[in-house]
Formats: C-alpha cells, sequence, structure tokens
C-alpha cells in the first residue's frame, strides 16, 4: 500500500511536469492548426539556456525561471514570423515538416556548441532534502515542479477562460471567421499565442534541468510522450493536455512500479484505447478528428 | 583474395622504391627495408563522431594516435620503418550503428586501403566491425566497446579487445563488497549493453560474497527514473548498482540524489568516463565508486601524457583516448620490428607481447583470446570540495592487478 502511495505521489509530480510541457503544444494546435515537432527542441534549449545562464552570467534557478521564457517567448515570435506563419495557409503537413527539420536544426546546433555529454545545473536553493507526506517521502524538488506546474496550468487556463484577452485568443483560434467578422483582427493574435507555447516549452525546460540531463537529445524522446498527451487529452484542448499529463504521469510511474520495462508502451496503449473509445481525444472537440 | 592482391601491390611498390633507390644514390635507406603494403601505413579511426561517446572518445582520439605516431617517430628517428610520408590517418562516423559501421569498416579496408581500424566504441557495431576485419583479414583494434564476445564467441585472429570489458568493470564491485557493502539493487537498460552489465556484477558481488537483491530492468532511452529508484530502495540495499550510460546515466544519478535513497544506500555506478563527471558536475556523483581502466592524474607519467593532451584539446583525456594512443603506438612498434606492415606479421608480433606504456600497466596481450590485460583500478568520485584543479575528480583507492582485472581466457573463443 505504502509502495502504491509513493508511486501515485512521484506519478503526479510527474504529471504535472508533463501537462505543463504538453499544454504549450496544446495551445499552439489551437491557435494555429500547427502540429509542433519542434516542441522537444524548445524545451531543450529552455533547459541549456538555463544551464547557459547559470555558467557564464551565474543566473540561478530562480531568476532562469523568469528570464527564460521571456527570452524564448522572444524566440518563438521571430520562429513564428520568419517561418512558420508563411506555411499557415498551406497544408497541415507543410508545418509539420518545417518544424521537424526545424528540431534537427537546433539539436545539431546545441551539439555543435555544446558537445553531447550534457551541461552541469545544480539544484536549486531551499528545494533539496525531502517532505514527508503521511507515510511517503516524496523530494521536495518534485513537490515544488508539481505545485509549480499545477499552478501555471490553472493560471493559463482562468486566463484562456475568464479574460477578455482570453476570450479574444479563443474565438480567433476557434471561429476565425466569425471572429474576423466581428473586427477582431485575428492573425494579430496568431503570433504571440506561438510564442507564448514556446515560452511554455521553455519553462518545462527550466524545471527539467535540475533533475534531468541537461543535453542536445533530452527533447527528442520526450516530444513523442507530449505527442501522446495531446492526443489523449484532445488535440488543442487546454484541459484535456493538463489531465492527460497527468493521467499519463500516473500511468508511467504505475507502470515502472509493477510492469518495469513495459512502462513507456503502456503510454501508447492507453492512446490506442483512448482513440478507439473517443476518437478526438478525451476533451477534444469533434472538429479535431 | 584481397590479402593476395595487396600482397601483390606490397611486392611491387617494393620493387618500384628499390628501383626508385637504385636511381638515386643515397637516399633514405630504411623506408627500403620495410616492405609495406601499397607503400603506405594507413590508420582507420572509426568511432562515434557526433553522438553520445563523442565526447569520451569521438574527435580527441585522432588527436591521440597523432601523439603515438610522433612519440614513434621521436623514439625510432632515422631508424624508422615507416616515413612520416607513408603514414596517414583516415577517420569516419560510425553513428553507433551496426550496419553503418559495417559499411565504413569495408570502405576504409577497400578504398582507404587502411591497414588498421580502431576504436568503434558502442558493442553492436564493434562486433559488426569485427566480422568484416575476419572477413578481410585486416587488423582491428577494439578500445570502446565493452562486450565480452569480442573475445568469447565472436573472437577472431585479426581482433584485438585492448582497454575494458564489462567483467572488469564488475571486478572493481568485489571491492566494495569488501568495503561492506554486502547487499546490492541493480537498474539496469534493457538491451545488449545493460544485461551484460547485469551479468558481470551479478557474478562479480556473488563471488565476493555480496548479495544481489533485486535487478530492475528499465526502459532504454528513459528519462524519469523516480519508481524504479523507490523499487530499487525497497529491499534496502547497501549498494545501488547503476549499469546506464550517457543521458540515462546523468537522469538516473540526479534523481537518485534528490531522492534521499544517497542517504541510506552508496552507489556504485558500472560505466563510467572521466567526461561523465565533468558534464553532471562532481558533486553530484560525490562518493560514487566505479572501476576505471586509468587515470589522468594517477601518476607523473599519465599527468605528463594529458598535459600534452590538454594542450592540443584543451580538455583532460579520457581511458578512451589514453588507450587509442597506446593501441596506435604498439601497432607502429609491431610494424617496426617486423619490418612489415602485413596483417599476419602484425598479429604474431602482437601475441602473447608483455607490454608497459602510458595506458597498460604490467599489460599483456593474450594469445589465446585477443584480450589485452592490465592493471585497473577501483575509483571513488572525490566530494567537491577536494577537487584542487578541474578535471581532478578521482580518488585512486585500488588497483586491481591485471590477471585479477581481467577473467581468463573464453573457452568460447577458438582462433
Amino acid at each position: 500500500m505504502e509502495a502504491f502511495l509513493q508511486y501515485t505521489v512521484q506519478g503526479l509530480a510527474a504529471g504535472g511536469f508533463y501537462a505543463l510541457a504538453a499544454l504549450g503544444l496544446a495551445v499552439i494546435f489551437g491557435a494555429l492548426g500547427v502540429v509542433n515537432f519542434a516542441h522537444g527542441s524548445f524545451y531543450m534549449l529552455g533547459a541549456v539556456t538555463a544551464a547557459v545562464l547559470l555558467d557564464v552570467l551565474d543566473i540561478h534557478f530562480w531568476a532562469s525561471l523568469v528570464i527564460v521564457p521571456i527570452l524564448m517567448f522572444i524566440f518563438g515570435v521571430i520562429v513564428e514570423l520568419l517561418l512558420v506563419q508563411w506555411l499557415l495557409k498551406l497544408d497541415i503537413l507543410y508545418n509539420f515538416l518545417l518544424t521537424f527539420g526545424l528540431s534537427l536544426v537546433l539539436v545539431d546546433l546545441v551539439k555543435r556548441q555544446y558537445g553531447v555529454s550534457g551541461l552541469p545545473y545544480e539544484q536549486p536553493a531551499g528545494l533539496d532534502g525531502l517532505i514527508r507526506l503521511g507515510s511517503v517521502e516524496i523530494p521536495a524538488y518534485q513537490l515544488f515542479v508539481f505545485l509549480f506546474s499545477l499552478a501555471v496550468c490553472l493560471i493559463v487556463w482562468l486566463v484562456l477562460a475568464k479574460t477578455r484577452v482570453g476570450m479574444i485568443v479563443r474565438a480567433a483560434t476557434e471561429e476565425p471567421e466569425r471572429a474576423r467578422a466581428l473586427g477582431i483582427n485575428v492573425s494579430a493574435w496568431v503570433t504571440p499565442v506561438f510564442g507564448f507555447g514556446v515560452a511554455l516549452a521553455g519553462l518545462a525546460g527550466v524545471l527539467a534541468a535540475p533533475f534531468r540531463a541537461v543535453t542536445a537529445t533530452m527533447g527528442s524522446n520526450f516530444v513523442i510522450i507530449l505527442f501522446a498527451i495531446v492526443v489523449i487529452g484532445g488535440l488543442g484542448s487546454v484541459l484535456g493536455a493538463v489531465v492527460a499529463g497527468f493521467l499519463v504521469g500516473l500511468v508511467e510511474a504505475y507502470g515502472q512500479g509493477y510492469a518495469g520495462t513495459f512502462s513507456q508502451v503502456l503510454i501508447f496503449v492507453l492512446m490506442a484505447v483512448v482513440i478507439m473509445v473517443r476518437p478526438a481525444g478525451l476533451f477534444g472537440r469533434k472538429e479535431a478528428v | 583474395m584481397a590479402s593476395t592482391r595487396r600482397g601483390l601491390l606490397g611486392v611491387t611498390g617494393f620493387a618500384a622504391s628499390a628501383l626508385l633507390l637504385a636511381g638515386c644514390a643515397g637516399g633514405p635507406a630504411p623506408a627500403a627495408e620495410s616492405e609495406l603494403s601499397d607503400d603506405k601505413v594507413v590508420i582507420g579511426l572509426l568511432n562515434d563522431q557526433s553522438g553520445v561517446y563523442k565526447d569520451l572518445s569521438g574527435p580527441n582520439s585522432e588527436v591521440a594516435i597523432e601523439m603515438a605516431i610522433e612519440d614513434y617517430f621521436a623514439e625510432y628517428g632515422d631508424e624508422a620503418v615507416v616515413t612520416e610520408e607513408q603514414l596517414e590517418i583516415v577517420t569516419a562516423d560510425t553513428q553507433n550503428k551496426p550496419d553503418v559501421a559495417n559499411t565504413q569498416a569495408q570502405q576504409m579496408y577497400d578504398r582507404s586501403n587502411a591497414d588498421i581500424i580502431l576504436d568503434v566504441p558502442a558493442s553492436s557495431a564493434a562486433l559488426a566491425v569485427a566480422e568484416v576485419a575476419a572477413q578481410k583479414k585486416k587488423l582491428y583494434i577494439n578500445v570502446g566497446a565493452a562486450t565480452m564476445e569480442l573475445t568469447g564467441a565472436a573472437c577472431n585472429p585479426y581482433t584485438f579487445h585492448w582497454a575494458y570489458n564489462t567483467q572488469m568493470l564488475a571486478k572493481g564491485a568485489a571491492g566494495v563488497v569488501e568495503d561492506g557493502g554486502e547487499t546490492w539493487s541493480l537498474v539496469y537498460p534493457d538491451y545488449a549493453f545493460g544485461q551484460d552489465m547485469v551479468k558481470s556484477f551479478t557474478g562479480a558481488v556473488e563471488d565476493a560474497g555480496g548479495t544481489i537483491n533485486e535487478s530492475i530492468a528499465t526502459p532504454f532511452p528513459n528519462d524519469n527514473f523516480s519508481t524504479f529508484i523507490t523499487r530499487a530502495a525497497s529491499t534496502n540495499p547497501d549498494v545501488v548498482g547503476i549499469m546506464a550510460a550517457g543521458g540515462d546515466l546523468i537522469n538516473f544519478v540526479k534523481q537518485f540524489n534528490q531522492s534521499g535513497v544517497r542517504d541510506q544506500a552508496t552507489l556504485a555506478v558500472g560505466l563510467m568516463f572521466i567526461t561523465d563527471i565533468h558534464s553532471l558536475g562532481v558533486e553530484e556523483f560525490a562518493g560514487t565508486t566505479f572501476t576505471d581502466a586509468w587515470y589522468w592524474n594517477y601518476d607523473e607519467q599519465n599527468r605528463e601524457f594529458a598535459d600534452r593532451f590538454q594542450k592540443l584539446t584543451d580538455t583532460r583525456p579520457s581511458f578512451a583516448h589514453a588507450a587509442n594512443y597506446s593501441a596506435a603506438y604498439q601497432y607502429l612498434d609491431a610494424i617496426q620490428r617486423a619490418g612489415t606492415d602485413d596483417a599476419d606479421a602484425i598479429v604474431s608480433e602482437l601475441e602473447g607481447l608483455k607490454v608497459n606504456d602510458v595506458f597498460l600497466r604490467n599489460g599483456e596481450i593474450r594469445a589465446g583470446d585477443h584480450s589485452v590485460i592490465h592493471d585497473s583500478y577501483v575509483a571513488k568520485v572525490k566530494a567537491a570540495d577536494d577537487v584542487e584543479e578541474d578535471w581532478d575528480y578521482e580518488e585512486i583507492i585500488a588497483t586491481i592487478p591485471a590477471e585479477d582485472a581481467f577473467p581468463d581466457v573464453n573457452p568460447d573463443c577458438s582462433l
């Protein structure tokens, strides 16, 4: 029983992290209809940037949590303006190929600059040690990642659901024609939304740096899991990405605990089952099919 | 077939150079005394030039081989059988894929006329190259791969295994058991390397009187190990042994350190290079024990080599770099003694040879299975406060004598 509780807590902690990273992917798909295969590389860039900031300018974790997403937002805006924008009117496949190519380029550039064995990143001060929750002990850092991700997801959801800006973005992304007819400048919102999605990936990268290897290839495997998450949650659905992120975190933890090497297979079994029962995903709109 | 053709080429080359020398009296005599195939010695370096093993070996191994060439000329000067113009290095990238390694090896032997191939990390790629070497009857000295197969079932007369293997890595574990680490949990990636490592470590720990509580398989690659760490700790072992390499190893160690298991159990790493410690930061690995084949700051001789290497590369050598140096040097030395680069002649020069050089201490190139044995070391990663200079990360706590470090000749190997 204690082991089960331990796995549950670990699954939720990993899940929060997955949810945060998948959120950016879902927002980008919702707003632009772009299947952003470079999301894993943006996540990697976030972590690498944090490591470089620490090494070169002695900027620590807490400051990086703010600075890196801002840098990644700017980077995302540039990518959107220079590349993504021009292919939006074409078939969805074009931007998929573009982002796929972009991710290969980014990974190789980082490899070229920083090698392959990874960059060091220290544990943030104040977050080492363990926290006891009832009968289970959890690393303080994992608990922080869980709470922080949950808070960011909640804020993003509240902004989208409750504020005027959120409503405009949703209208522009969900019903672009009607929004245009109502005088909303839809294309003006596309660029910052893409940048925002990239910033979320970068933020996930900063969170990953203290507990995962900071290497050029750290996003390659990760992006596959993220795609499974957004498919399970429903493409483009923000709530779906968050719920599915936690679900996948739990499935992975129980899989590791009870099924060993099959833990990653289980994620894709879950994805297959969800697609069979609800082809649009758990929270997907029918149009997304 | 190929060897006949190359033999012919060698004879023609020899005849041609003899004629040439006859024409110009007083030419450099030593070169004429040797019998070099196509009048050249081509050393092929085949390894990972862009992937996960790039830093621990990669392009810097070429620098190490160049150092060996330099030392060869310094040693023999005018007496050298090979002249500087006759020596050539060619390199290629295996991408750690056996099919790519196979193609590259064929190209090196056939098109680049390589007389020897060196290195090839990643066990599957190494086995592929060994097969090509056997077919073409050309020399191959493996440095970067760990598999026992190279000197076991897959052994052949033209392949040597220079630096280390999984059973030698496991020998360090015995030292940990003697230090009080009696019960172990092992975590390993579920593919050839991890499975081979678990077999070797289980044997070594049990031989030393310890117990393996549990061996936990993980997917490969994998970046979230938290639940596996909880499972490994659930049997309260004295030691948690991790058999992963590269990024997976770093993921594991970071998460292990955060888990609090570090306070209950020692961490033992199956295979680690100094580049791994450097990239993750010494404090993350502090106290970790592992078996090292060679350490740059072990003694004055190693340090001298490392200083020279650092001037050229801006970094300290890993054991793979030093082993590539040693393999290249001993190969050239064998050519010097044999007066030819004929593969069979070099093989008989190397077989049974006792060697002492900067990498091989009490080294012996075993004739029985072509495994190269040498002293190895139980190393412990220093605490951050004890590190006096960059890259000074290891404390050598014990030397494992060559004959204890490596297993006996494998009966599966018939040369």
